[in-house]
């Protein structure tokens, strides 16, 4: 197998079958926190999409180049979370510059992406299945993908309830989760697509 | 004294983590398929709100304001590295069964909540107390969502068989949409309970038109009463 078929299998699995929010459970505090208009939701996709790709680069230098020559694998975590939080800043720095109308449509969700697992998740995933540079990165772009693909289907999904009568012990939070089940149900039957 | 039950107490039930403020929901979706790893992610947790808010309040009037989340994010990082370590020498097993959420506790909004909100405000007794309060009640509640999880999808409590070797397991809920679904009716019915005495005190003051609450409630009763039927 090629390296072309094998990312054409990641992109499938990670976006499908392994999906982020409805069967790793990572970043799932913004898929139910930010869902609630489709706009915002794609928004933060696209955020979380950017950094993750970048926070995949990023770490698997710092991984390879520093920690692993050095023997300071156990600083893993936190040698990370300083990438990813750093990272996040440059890049609201950056935008803010370049950009203002993107920051402007992004910038609430930046600093959210910091405290986002999925973020943090993708880049230890990455060490753990050993995967090489190019990999990596589109592990995180392909993982983002998913997650940006789980959290506008649930947007859509609650913008249609907002107006819907739902009990009230039920609102919010709580039919949310059951309508994540539901939806991971429907995703469920995509397991074992692509090996 | 006074004080102190309090600030344990709110962590416990008032301001429970998981099912009041809704905080920390991948840890509670992803390691509840059994009771046990409820306990232990719950434990280490709280090992790490302890120490972080501890550590936050003695350094909270020395940690610049502008950069107090970074620096809040490496102590609890420290923290987690060290109960990582921890866990892979003396529980490994567990260690193996919590996999990337004991590293992952670090971006845990339960931690950097409390730090933000309880520990950079208040002296160093009052935030391990609120540490051990709120670590206690996200065990619980990641617990309790553990066990009934593997209740309905193996039969078993603590790995202790309960239901008969007749139980077909309902494997559903021991996988990802059974955490989803279990955790959302979970919340739904402590959102019930929680609310039921603001409501009867205004059904009293109200007899003569009690329609809209009543109605809902029972909607509320039904929705749950069908959920579980079809879950049994």
């Amino acid at each position: 197998m090629n390296d072309f078929t094998k990312l054409l299998i990641l992109l499938v699995t990670s976006i499908l079958s392994n999906n982020f929010i409805f069967s790793r459970f990572l970043g799932c505090c913004p898929f139910l926190g930010v869902s609630n208009r489709v706009e915002t939701a794609a928004g933060m996709g696209m955020a979380v999409t950017f950094v993750m790709g970048l926070a995949s680069l990023f770490t698997y230098l710092v991984n390879t180049f520093i920690l692993v020559p050095l023997k300071l694998e156990y600083l893993q975590t936190i040698a990370f979370i300083l990438v990813i939080a750093s990272l996040v800043q440059f890049v609201e720095m950056f935008l803010k510059k370049s950009s203002p109308t993107l920051y402007k449509s992004l910038g609430i969700y930046l600093p959210l992406i910091t405290t986002n697992c999925a973020v943090l998740g993708v880049t230890l995933l990455n060490i753990e299945e050993s995967y090489n540079l190019l990999f990596s990165v589109f592990n995180g772009v392909f993982g983002a993908l998913g997650f940006t693909l789980a959290i506008v289907l649930m947007a859509g999904v609650r913008e249609r309830l907002e107006f819907s009568n739902v009990p009230k012990a039920m609102k919010g939070f709580s039919s949310s989760l059951v309508i994540a089940g539901l939806m991971s149900i429907a995703f469920l039957g995509f397991s074992g697509l692509g090996g | 004294m006074g004080r102190i039950k309090k600030t344990f107490l709110n962590g416990l039930f008032n301001e429970n983590p998981t099912f009041r403020l809704v905080l920390g929901t991948c840890p509670t979706l992803a390691v509840t398929t059994q009771a046990m790893n409820g306990i232990g992610m719950g434990l280490a947790a709280t090992f790490v709100l302890i120490g972080s808010n501890v550590v936050i309040s003695l350094l909270r009037k020395f940690i610049p304001d502008k950069v107090r989340i970074p620096a809040f994010i490496v102590i609890i990082c420290m923290f987690v590295t060290v109960i990582q370590m921890f866990m892979q020498a003396f529980v490994p097993s567990l260690y193996s069964a919590l996999g990337i959420f004991i590293p992952l506790i670090v971006v845990n909004c339960i931690i950097l909540a409390r730090a933000e909100a309880f520990a950079s405000k208040n002296g160093v007794l009052y935030s391990a107390i609120d540490g051990l309060g709120m670590g206690l009640g996200f065990t619980c509640a990641i617990t309790l969502i553990g066990a009934i999880r593997e209740l309905i999808g193996n039969g078993t409590i603590f790995g202790v068989r309960l239901l008969g070797t007749g139980y077909e397991p309902m494997l559903i809920i021991s996988l990802a949409p059974g955490g989803f679904i279990v955790f959302g009716l979970i919340l739904g019915l402590v959102n019930y309970i929680s609310t039921r005495d603001e409501r009867e005190s205004r059904r009293e003051a109200d007899t003569s038109k009690p329609t809209q609450d009543g109605v809902s409630v029972q909607r509320a009763e039904s929705a749950e009463d069908t959920k579980e039927e079809a879950a049994a």
